[in-house]
């Protein structure tokens, strides 16, 4: 089901093929058009769609009736008919109506990437108020720092690396305190940079002996990189330098010639590309199309403590992120997040980032729309990947149980339950299968797909 | 002839500042070749990389900034980006809080190790093992106990400016000339009397010396914790700055924070000066 399914549309397709008839299949369509939500004028205009949806697909459960109906009538008088008979205001109004936050002061951290986008611009653009809350977003120095703030509740939730929630439940590098994820902040929009100096090295196979920079252990940048030399057959421990290195420091390193390239978040890659010290050799989504790498988490004593609040966030997040997912509107992000109080960054960069319009430091200008894309369902899928390639690399010894740390921290089914609350089509499933590479992951197999690497950290 | 010393002294000054401004200003002059590039492409780069413009701001650009700065030291535009002034004013507040409880802590008890031989001997391990660790590295452990970053920040500057006010005034106690505690002894004044009225101003000196030594080392470590946890003060200046790539905005962090340590030091030194006695 796509998210802007529409069941006053008597031309939509039914089975065979998608809802546009540009895709072979609804899954593929699904890909393309993943939550491309419009921003609605206000809340209640969205709440009554969804109930006049709601209360059209109960009159008319077999579809062919509907869109005979339909044909026959045209949609606008279909519900104007509709709101004769049944009160559609109000229930509207009663279903409008959430819980109250316990809380409505709060404070989010983040790190100042783009990857932050939704969190940090749902502030200037108003999404946090709308609402119903008054949440403060704290720029914080790193990622050990924002772990260490959540757990004393300094933040009531915090912008984390995709795989930190994950590692803070199962207590690695940290004391086990259970994490949650209601959303993932972006997906791809990370970036392999490499010094001016290599351009000639383009093949990772001449990288032996190179030094990396990624922004913290447990990241996405981590596994991809590491993911990305061994599939090259260079062994991420023994053949090159890997680096932790907090992301502002990556481009002052790299100009340093302390390193020979990062994968790193974006405005941090065309940082480096617009100062001139390094060109982009290959966007993350090369690697892994659609892959998450910044998530929004929140411990799970605040979940149960004020619920409401974290509906209401929740709720602000994913509308912020559905709103950042349309082309048209990066301009105005880019701007709304570029001052001192945000990311603190040229506009031009961010912008770059976000159109995907960029330079690529070789002399060329290349274009990807979806060099950074948002989309916050939390696919449990994706947590089961992240814990497989953390016990590749050894941060976790021993027997995991995947299915259960994933559906534990990645919230799919509340999130789900909320996205179509808010009007939204969340897709069905919790799991889905992937090609990282080419290499299929099927996510009810984790320990063969695992077993397939040659290259892995003895354990 | 001191004044036409100090004429002198200040005629040299000045003249070491020119030149090094005249330096900094020809050191970062473009030199790097300009590559040639499309419009088109240029426009997506930065003036280093189209115009061969140094990273190194110069002295003018360091001028005008701070000028700009200075137009407005207090505005507030959110949680993140805050005037240069608050930012101090946060900054010598966090200083100031965690400097008067270790003074509160130091000198009380530096007193009654320096007259008891005893408790110095005992706590001497104790304090030999304190002493050397960086004060950074409490960080962790602090935010970890404490929970709360700015109390962490103010319990970091707390534990880097006890010891050397504890040392000197334990020193200074232990080493108040003989003959004045045997006079005081002989005149029979009583113990609390004789502390405050003989020891404590025959140490002074000492003791401010260390509160001196003190206030440097807070004023160092503060600009590093407050990089460390974020939030507001110079130190989160600096790192956000820093973080823009913005070297102009981190040279003028550095004046500022030189500044700001010179004129604490310049008041301790006032007090050291009230309390020295001619012996």
């Amino acid at each position: 089901m796509s998210t802007f399914d529409n069941p006053f549309d008597p031309d939509r397709k039914l089975q065979a093929g998608c809802a546009c008839g540009q895709h072979q299949t609804a899954a593929e369509h699904e890909q393309a058009t993943a939550l491309r939500c419009d921003p609605v004028e206000s809340e209640e205009k969205r709440y009554e769609s969804v109930v006049a949806s709601a209360v059209m697909r109960a009159m008319f459960p077999q579809d062919a009736a509907r869109r005979a109906f339909l044909k026959s009538v045209g949609a606008s008088t279909a519900l104007a008919a509709l709101s004769q008979f049944f009160p559609l205001q109000t229930a509207t109004e009663v279903f409008a109506q959430t819980g109250t936050p316990e809380k409505k002061d709060l404070k989010v951290g983040f790190i100042p990437i783009t990857c932050a986008t939704p969190i940090i611009m749902a502030a200037p653009l108003g999404f946090y108020a709308k609402h119903g809350l008054n949440v403060e977003v704290v720029k914080t120095a790193g990622w050990a720092v924002i772990r260490d703030k959540t757990i004393n509740k300094e933040y009531d939730a915090a912008h984390m690396l995709a795989p930190m929630p994950i590692a803070i439940s199962l207590g690695l590098g940290a004391n086990a305190i259970p994490f949650a994820v209601p959303a993932i902040e972006n997906i791809n929009g990370q970036g392999i940079v490499l010094a001016t100096k290599h351009k000639d090295k383009r093949d990772p196979k001449d990288w032996k002996g190179l030094k990396f920079a990624i922004p913290f252990d447990y990241s996405m940048h981590n596994y991809l990189l590491r993911y990305y030399l061994a599939e090259h057959g260079l062994d991420p421990d023994t053949d090159v330098q890997l680096r932790s290195v907090p992301p502002p420091e990556m481009v002052a390193n790299l100009r340093a010639d302390n390193i020979d390239g990062f994968l790193a978040p974006d405005n941090i890659c065309q940082r480096a590309i617009y100062d001139g010290v390094g060109f982009m050799h290959l966007l993350s989504k090369e690697i892994w199309d659609g892959h998450p790498c910044c998530s929004f988490a929140a411990s799970r004593e605040f979940i149960t403590t004020a619920p409401n609040s974290f509906a209401a966030l929740t709720r602000a997040i994913v509308d912020a992120t559905a709103y950042a997912s349309k082309a048209e509107n990066r301009k105005q992000i880019a701007e709304a997040i570029a001052p001192a109080n945000y990311i603190n960054a040229p506009v031009t960069v961010l912008e770059q980032v976000l159109t995907g319009t960029y330079a690529d430091g070789l002399g060329g200008v290349k274009t990807d729309a979806k060099r950074v894309d948002f989309d916050p369902f939390p696919w449990q899928s994706f947590a089961v990947w992240m814990l497989t390639q953390m016990k590749r690399w050894g941060q976790i010894k021993g027997d995991v149980d995947y299915k259960a740390v994933a559906e534990q921290v990645y919230l799919a089914t509340d999130t789900r339950k909320l996205m179509t609350e808010m009007g939204l089509t969340p897709p069905a499933g919790s799991y889905k299968s992937f090609a990282v590479m080419g290499r299929n992951f099927d996510p009810a197999k984790p320990e063969d797909y695992l077993a397939s690497f040659k290259i892995r950290k003895a354990s | 002839m001191t004044s036409s010393l100090r004429l002198r002294a200040g005629l040299v000054s000045i003249v070491l500042l020119v030149a090094f401004l005249g330096i900094w200003h020809l050191a970062v002059r473009s030199t790097a070749p300009v590559a040639t590039m499309s419009p088109e492409y240029a426009k997506l780069m930065g003036l280093t990389a189209t115009q061969g413009k140094s990273a190194m701001p110069g002295p003018f650009d360091v001028g005008a900034k701070l000028w700009e700065h200075l137009q407005r030291p207090f505005y507030d535009n959110g949680p993140n980006d805050k005037g240069l002034g608050i930012q101090l004013a946060y900054s010598i507040a966090r200083v100031g809080t965690g400097y008067l409880l270790a003074v509160l802590v130091a000198i009380p008890l530096g007193f009654l190790i320096g007259t008891s031989p005893l408790l110095s001997k005992a706590l001497d391990p104790f304090i030999q093992v304190l002493k050397p660790i960086s004060p950074l590295a409490w960080m962790p452990l602090a935010l970890y106990t404490i929970k709360d970053s700015s109390i962490s920040a103010i319990f970091v500057i707390f534990i880097c400016s006890i010891w050397p006010m504890l040392l000197n005034t334990v020193f200074g106690v232990a080493s108040v000339r003989k003959e004045w505690i045997n006079v005081a002894r002989t005149l029979e004044v009583g113990t609390l009397r004789r502390a405050f009225t003989v020891i404590l101003p025959a140490a002074a000196p000492t003791i401010l010396t260390g509160m001196r030594i003190s206030i440097g080392i807070a004023w160092l470590v503060i600009v590093a914790a407050e990089m460390l946890v974020g939030g507001t003060g110079i130190g989160y200046f600096v790192w956000n700055e820093w973080n823009n790539l913005s070297i102009t905005n981190v040279i003028i962090a550095i004046l500022l924070i030189g500044i700001v340590g010179m004129l604490l030091d310049q008041i301790l030194a006032r007090f050291t000066r009230m309390v020295t006695f001619p012996e």
